[in-house]
This record gives structure tokens, sequence and C-alpha cells, in this order.
């Protein structure tokens, strides 16, 4: 009977030794990379890096300095690196000839495009030419999750939401957005008008979306919508007849309707609420660029920039018929 | 009860029995084990559990992963969302069943004439373990719809159901046919020695042997093929694992991902622990499957030591 | 009037690959006759039981059943089996199998119309060798002796006109090899043709109407047992059987 003795005292000494070093976190957590908190919380984080100057200041309204270049505390020093999908479409994106890798679709460093353009236009506000900016693909879903980001900064029609903001930091709007359905031009679906009428069809869109919620909230269908990985899956559901609309926003809905879906049509716009969806630009939660990259927006606003960007870029991409209730 | 005193007495000619463990029949080897195997049960998963507790970033792990209200709240979402992958399972089982065996026979057929059929048999499953099943899935879910084939359905659920078939038919085929290769070959001549064509040998002698020898490694693929009902997900169906992403990307936490695994766990544990059964019994009754109880005895009793 | 010998084999040969196990065989078995093959392991003994009732294929020759040539182009393979009966060293029962079911498998699937006697006639068959009481029993519960002698009700189930019996008792515990060949003595009083490949020489002399004596893949030598064993012409064949008598089993 000597070995479960000398086992179980063993074991025990174990335990206390291990007990004894580890030491207990009661408070929460200064890592070096900024942790999601579903908590809002007043005071952004520390965020600690490499960078030259020291940027972690806590100050409610940032001075011009703080937002210059060599100030801000970036991915990689003097550049801005932004992010963008791949592919990313028309009207948000450009293609280039040829594309360069990686990007299938449109091209974000050409500047063509809403999107393009409207991310460099704050680049420049931010004090930054051309040549000092770099994209990089990010996945949709991986940008809006919290965690670390690849990028400063991400374009791909985010829309703010107020349970987003609580995983990432979102931009003032830069685009105020109405959702919109896509269908095959020959199908019923095309000649509904009403909000009420739609609900006997079946409707896919993107996982992770406000185009999903809206599906859920407003359509209201009787049927349960279809979700897929990405809008690319979503639309050749719909050119297959295994949905009859896709939600969307609107811009992105005529370009699947008039480029990418043969005999697409646009069936209708949802109305907008007063204040309602607007994209954000996103950064990483608690990122110092925030407050800066607002003041870009504030300033490209105010002297007209942005508008003349919109009407180049989604001018006639905006009429489309209003669901009536 | 001993009797010590008497044992002394009488000069302690009979030896000692040893002393006797709990009431439960163990016997004192027995009930050392049992004690043994508890303490260390515990000790091991206590240091696990106070390091794992102590560990930084804890805190943050059980806000992200263990969020009590939120487990709540995704539980009979996800779980109603299962009775798709349920379904999936059990139609696509059948069917596995069937075309795997099938593929085994026609792989085993002898003989020259045949050669042809072994052929397309083989590329078969040649390509279809060879391709990812997100692959098919894409391929065939979103792909042979878009071509519009009159009488070819669209529905997702479908075709599901067939890559399903098609990939795991490929597995379960070279199941059957080591089962089949199993069967000494004096049974197949046996059967034919009565006057058995081929196809009846096949049916009433060798295959049913071959297919009481394979249901473990049987019941191993399709444990892997409730896993895979999530395929179905990529082409827009919602089950339980999109449900679990909708509802994660909802409230930017993962514990939801915790309640779809421990869906998962709850069925698959189970069928593991039936699997072994299985084999159990079919040690015990004799048949085929007294080979295998012998040789574990054999295995244990050559280099057994004292627990 | 010539009755058609139960048997006839013409010059056949057969190799496996390199080897040349059977070298040219000329047998003719009468009805009612029983034959004991003898000789030396390898020497083809159930190589040639098996290429009788086609279980082998043969490289030279021909074989005729009752007149009718088996070897013949387009004959119906499972039909002659139907026939010729064989029974083997291994038992070969079907384990999965209760023992009645074993007995009926062969008529239940082959002869038409499917007797629904199958069932009965294969109770009488094994109440007849005493095995009834077994006959809801899988194989694995029965001895030995027990599972040959199913094997030869199976075998006599599909009432054939040749019974092959490839060295029935070679597997055998000593004390269970005595009821197997009582079964086999049985069947040769009731006028059963058969073939026995056999290593029991006291047996053979016993219920053999004639000896084959096989020796790299020839019939070296054949006669009455009487002869063969008392006075055996070849050398070889007297070496064989120098051979049996000092390991005592003559």
């Amino acid at each position: 009977m000597r070995t479960p003795k000398a086992f179980i005292g063993l074991a025990l000494a174990a335990a206390l030794a291990a007990a004894c070093t580890s030491a207990p976190a009661a408070s929460p957590i200064a890592s070096t990379t900024p942790v999601p908190s579903t908590a809002p919380t007043a005071a952004p984080s520390v965020a600690t890096s490499a960078s030259a100057a020291p940027s972690a200041v806590v100050t409610p309204a940032p001075t011009q300095n703080a937002c210059a270049p060599e100030n801000l505390t970036l991915k990689t020093a003097g550049k801005l690196t932004l992010g963008s999908d791949n592919p990313a479409y028309d009207p948000y994106f450009l293609p280039s000839s040829p594309n360069p890798s990686p990007w299938e679709a449109g091209d974000p460093n050409n500047g063509q495009g809403f999107e393009s353009a409207v991310a460099f236009a704050i680049a420049g506000k931010l004090g930054f030419s051309k040549d000092q900016v770099v994209w990089v693909a990010v996945p949709f879903n991986n940008a809006i999750q919290p965690g670390a980001k690849d990028f400063d900064l991400y374009f791909q029609e985010v829309s703010y939401s107020a349970d987003r903001a609580q995983a990432v930091d979102l931009s003032d709007g830069y685009y105020d957005v109405a959702q919109a359905v896509v269908a095959v031009k020959s199908e019923k679906i095309a000649k509904v008008t009403t909000i009420s009428g739609l609900k006997d069809f079946t409707f896919g869109a993107q996982v992770g979306t406000t185009s999903y919620d809206l599906i859920g909230k407003t359509i209201a269908p009787a049927k349960d919508a279809k979700v897929y990985d990405t809008n690319d899956a979503a639309l050749k559901a719909l050119g297959n007849g295994q949905i009859d609309g896709l939600v969307t926003d609107l811009p992105t809905a005529y370009y699947m309707a008039n480029v990418q879906l043969k005999n697409g049509a646009i069936v209708g716009q949802f109305p907008t609420q007063p204040g309602g969806e607007h994209f954000s630009a996103v950064l990483d939660k608690g990122s110092t660029l925030t407050s800066c990259v607002n003041q870009a927006i504030a300033a490209l606003k105010a002297d007209g920039t942005l508008a003349q960007i919109t009407q180049t870029w989604l001018a006639d991409k905006a009429n489309a018929p209003v669901f009536q209730p | 009860m001993t009797d010590g005193a008497g044992d002394t007495a009488r000069g302690a000619a009979r030896p000692s029995r040893p002393a006797r463990g709990p009431r439960f029949g163990l016997g004192a080897e027995g009930a050392r084990s049992l004690s043994i195997a508890a303490v260390s049960t515990v000790v091991v998963f206590g240091l696990i559990g106070l390091v794992v507790v102590n560990a930084p970033g804890w805190p943050v792990f059980q806000q992200a992963f263990l969020n009590g209200p939120i487990f709540w709240e995704s539980l009979p979402k996800v779980i109603g969302r299962f009775w798709v992958n349920v379904q999936m399972f059990l139609v696509a089982e059948v069917l596995i069943l069937i075309f795997g065996l099938l593929l085994a026979v026609l792989r085993s057929l002898p003989g020259p004439v045949f050669f042809p059929v072994r052929l397309i048999a083989t590329l078969y499953v040649d390509i279809f373990r060879a391709l990812p099943g997100i692959l098919v899935v894409f391929m065939l879910g979103l792909g042979i719809p878009a071509l519009r084939l009159p009488g070819v359905p669209k529905d997702e659920f479908f075709w599901a159901v067939i890559v399903l078939t098609l990939l795991y038919s490929a597995y379960v085929s070279e199941v059957f046919r080591a089962g089949i290769n199993s069967i000494h070959p004096s049974q197949a001549m046996a059967a034919r020695s009565l006057g058995l064509t081929m196809t009846q040998s096949m049916r009433y002698v060798v295959v049913p042997q071959a297919v009481r020898r394979v249901v473990p490694p049987l019941l191993n693929d399709f444990i892997g093929l409730q896993k895979d009902t999530v395929l179905v997900s990529f082409i827009g169906v919602v089950e339980i694992f999109r449900e679990t992403q909708i509802l994660q990307a909802a409230r930017f936490n993962f514990t939801p991902y915790l309640a779809t695994a421990l869906v998962f766990l709850a069925v698959t544990i189970p069928m593991a622990r039936f699997t072994d059964w299985l084999i159990a019994r079919d040690a015990r009754k004799g048949g085929s499957g007294r080979r295998s109880a012998s040789v574990s005895n054999a295995l244990s009793r050559g280099g057994q030591a004292a627990p | 009037m010539t009755m058609q010998p139960a048997l006839r084999i013409e010059g056949l040969w057969k190799s496996f690959g390199e080897l040349d196990v059977l070298q040219g065989i000329d047998l003719e078995v009468a009805e009612h006759e029983v034959i004991a093959l003898i000789g030396a392991s390898g020497s083809g003994k159930s190589t040639l039981l098996r290429c009788i009732n086609l279980l082998e294929p043969i490289d030279e020759g021909r074989i005729f059943i009752e007149g009718e040539e088996i070897t013949a182009k387009g004959v119906n393979v499972d039909r002659i089996r139907r026939r010729v009966g064989i029974v083997f060293q291994s038992f070969n029962l079907f384990p999965h199998m209760r023992v009645l079911d074993n007995v009926t498998l062969g008529p239940r699937s082959v002869l038409t119309p499917p007797p629904a006697a199958a069932a009965p006639d294969a109770m009488r068959l094994l109440e007849r060798f005493g095995l009834a009481e077994k006959a809801n029993q899988l194989p694995d519960r029965l001895s030995g002796g027990q599972q040959q002698r199913v094997a030869i009700v199976r075998a006599l189930a599909m009432q054939p006109d040749l019974l092959l019996l490839d060295e029935v008792t070679s597997a055998l515990d000593p004390e269970l090899v005595a009821e197997v060949l009582n079964v086999v003595r049985e069947l040769a009083a009731n006028g059963m043709t058969m073939l026995i490949a056999t290593h029991e020489m006291g047996f053979a002399r016993d219920i053999a109407n004639r000896v084959c004596f096989l020796d790299a893949g020839r019939i070296l030598e054949e006669g009455p047992p009487a002869q063969i064993f008392a006075e055996p012409r070849e050398a070889r064949t007297r070496q064989f059987l120098n051979r049996i008598i000092e390991a005592g089993r003559l």
C-alpha cells in the first residue's frame, strides 16, 4: 500500500506549487493587442507599439498636430494601410487593366470608384500622398469582428450599427445608404412594389450584414432566408433560381443587376429612416486614428469634396422605385 | 474472517487469505485500482483547472467563449436548426451504405470481362476521396443548378445529400472492400461448390460476413458524416453551423460556437460508445468477431503486470 | 446395356504457374463406386478433386459426368456443381448462419422451384446423422466432428450424383474422426458414388472399391485395396506405404 500514498503526496505537492506560482489576474488585461469588450469604455485603451513619437495620449479632442502622419500610430510607419475585400466591386472600386495581384475585380489602388476615391480623399486630408497609401485585402467578416486588424482603415460598404461599434471603431458616415432587392427580370418578384408583397418569396443575403437583418426585421418573409459567406455565392444562387431576391445596398444592387446578372433588375429600394443607415470606415477598436479620420471626413463634407465624389460615382445609381408598405 | 489466534496456535499450516475488498466484489486488487484511478483523476483535472483559471487572459476568454447569457440564448436556436443536419444525415447514410456496398462489390468482381467495371469503380473512389467536400458542394450545389437542365432539381438540401453520398460512398466502399477481402476465399469456394452463382455467393455468404466485420469502421465514418452535414451551409441553407455564424456575427461573441460544439458532442459520443458496445458484444457472441477478442486477451495476458 | 460411368477423366493436365500439379490424369468411376485417392501431400489429390467440380480451371483434358462433358465450351458451371458435392478438410461452414440454414442454403437458392420442403428435408438429413438438436445453433458451438458431419449433410442436401471428400478427417481430433468416417461408411453402404482423398489407410482399405495412388501429379498405380495395400507393384507406392506403416497409420 506504499504506492498510492506516495503518489497522493507528490500530486498534492505539485498542486500547491502550481497554485502558488501562478499570478491571479484580478484586473482587466493590458496586453499589446487591443482586446474586444462588449461594455463600451469611456477612455480609449492604451495602445503600445514601436512608434517613434509617443502618441499614446488620452485626449478627447486631438489637436491638428496629433493627426499629422508622423504622429499617428500606423501599421507601417510612414504609410497608411487601407483595407478592402477582394473581389471589390463597381461602383465602389473599379478595375485596372491589368489588375495587380491579388485584386480580382476592382483595384483599390487606382482611386476610381466611390470608396476608393473617398479613401484617397481621407488619406489626403490626413496628409498622406498617393504613394504613401498601401491597400491590403481583408474579408468583410474578418474586418468587422473583434480582434487585431491588418489595416489602419477599412472600406467595404460597412454600415454603422451600435453592435458593430462595440467590436470595432466606426468612423462617421461618408454615405447614406439604402438597401435594395435584386432579382431576375422575368421572375414574379420583379413586379412587386410593396413590402408586404415580398413576404411570399425566398431571400438571400451575406452573413453578418445589415441586409440580412433587414430581411428578418423589415420583410419578415414566410420562408427562411438563405445565408451565404459572400455576396458572390448569393448572386450565383439568385441566378440559379435558388433564391428569388437578393438584398444588398443600392449601388451594389445596380452593379449586380446591370452587369453581373443576366436579365437582372432592381425590384425596389427600401425607404430610408431619418438618421438611417450610413457607411463608415472600420478601424481597430480604440484606434487613435478614429478622431483624425472623423475630422477628415468632416472637412471633406465641408468643402464639398465628398458631395463631388458621390456625384461622380453614384449619381445615376440611386434611382430605384421605393417600396410602399 | 481470519482467525489469527487459531492460525498461530495450529502452526499456520494454511496460507492466509488476503483481506477482502469492498463488498461490490472487486476484490482487493480491484479496489486499489479504483481508488488510485479516482485520486489520479481528481489531481490531474484539478491541476489543469488551476493552471487554466489562473492564466492571464482568462477573464477575457471567459467573456468571449463562455458567456452564460449568450450561451443560454444560443443553445435553443442552434438546436432548432440542427434538425436540418439530422435529416440530411439520415437520408445520406442510407444512400451511402447502398452505394458504397455496390462500389465495393463492383470492385471485387473477378475476371477480365469485368475489368471496365472495376476500372470505373476504382476511378470513382480515387476522385471522390481526393476532392475536398466544400469544392464539390459548390460545384454541384451552385454549379449544376446554373445549367438549368430540365428536370434537375435546384434544391440545396437535395444537392447536399448528393454531395455527401458521392463523397462518403468512396470511403465507405473501401471499408466494405476491406471487409469483403478479409473473408477467407474458402467461404466463397464453399458457396460456389454448392452451385450458387457469383451473385448468390456474394449476397448470402460473403457480404453478410463482411458487413458484420466492418461495423466499427463504418460507424467511424458516420460520425464524420454527421459533422460534414454542415457543408450545406455554404450553399445557403441555414443549418446549425450557419445559425452559429449568424449569432456570432450579431453578438460579436464566440459562445454560440461552444453551444454548437456541445450539441455535436452530445450526438457523437453516444454513437462512439454504442460502437464500442457492438464490438464487445460481437466478441462475446463469437462468430467472426471471436478472433479479435482472443487477440486482445492474448495481448493483455501476455504482458500483464499487476495493477 | 452399358451404363455411363458416373465420372470419366481424360488426360487432365493442370499447372499453377510453372508447377505442373496434375500431369495427365485418366480415371473412370462407375456408379456406386467408392474410389480412395492416396498419396503424399502435394501429390495433387486436392487439386484433382477441385478440378472435377470445376472450382479449379483445367489446362488440358476432358471431364465427363454421367456422360456429359463438363469441360466443353458454354457449359453452365453452376449447374454442374449442383450435381457434384464436395466436402472440404476445413469444413467451410458459413459461420453467420445456423446449421439448418447452412444446409438449406443450397437447395433454396438453386433448385427450382425453390422447395418449400427444403427445411423439412434438411431436418430429416440432420436427424439421420444425429445432428437434429444442433439445427438452430451457430457452427462455432459445434465440435469439429459435428461441424464436418454438417458439412457432409450440406453437400448431400443438393442430392448430388457424385460426392468428393477432400481429406475430411485430417483436421479433426483423433477421437472425432470415427464419427465422420461412420457417416461416410453409411453413405457408401447406401450406394453413393464417392471419390475420397484420405490419409486414413485403414478406412480406405475398408470401404474403397478401388484405390488410386497419386504421385507427382500422376496416378502411379490403381487397383483394389487388397492389391494396393498388400502387394503394391510400384516402388514408390511401396515407399509411401512403408512410411505410413512406420507412422503407425496402417
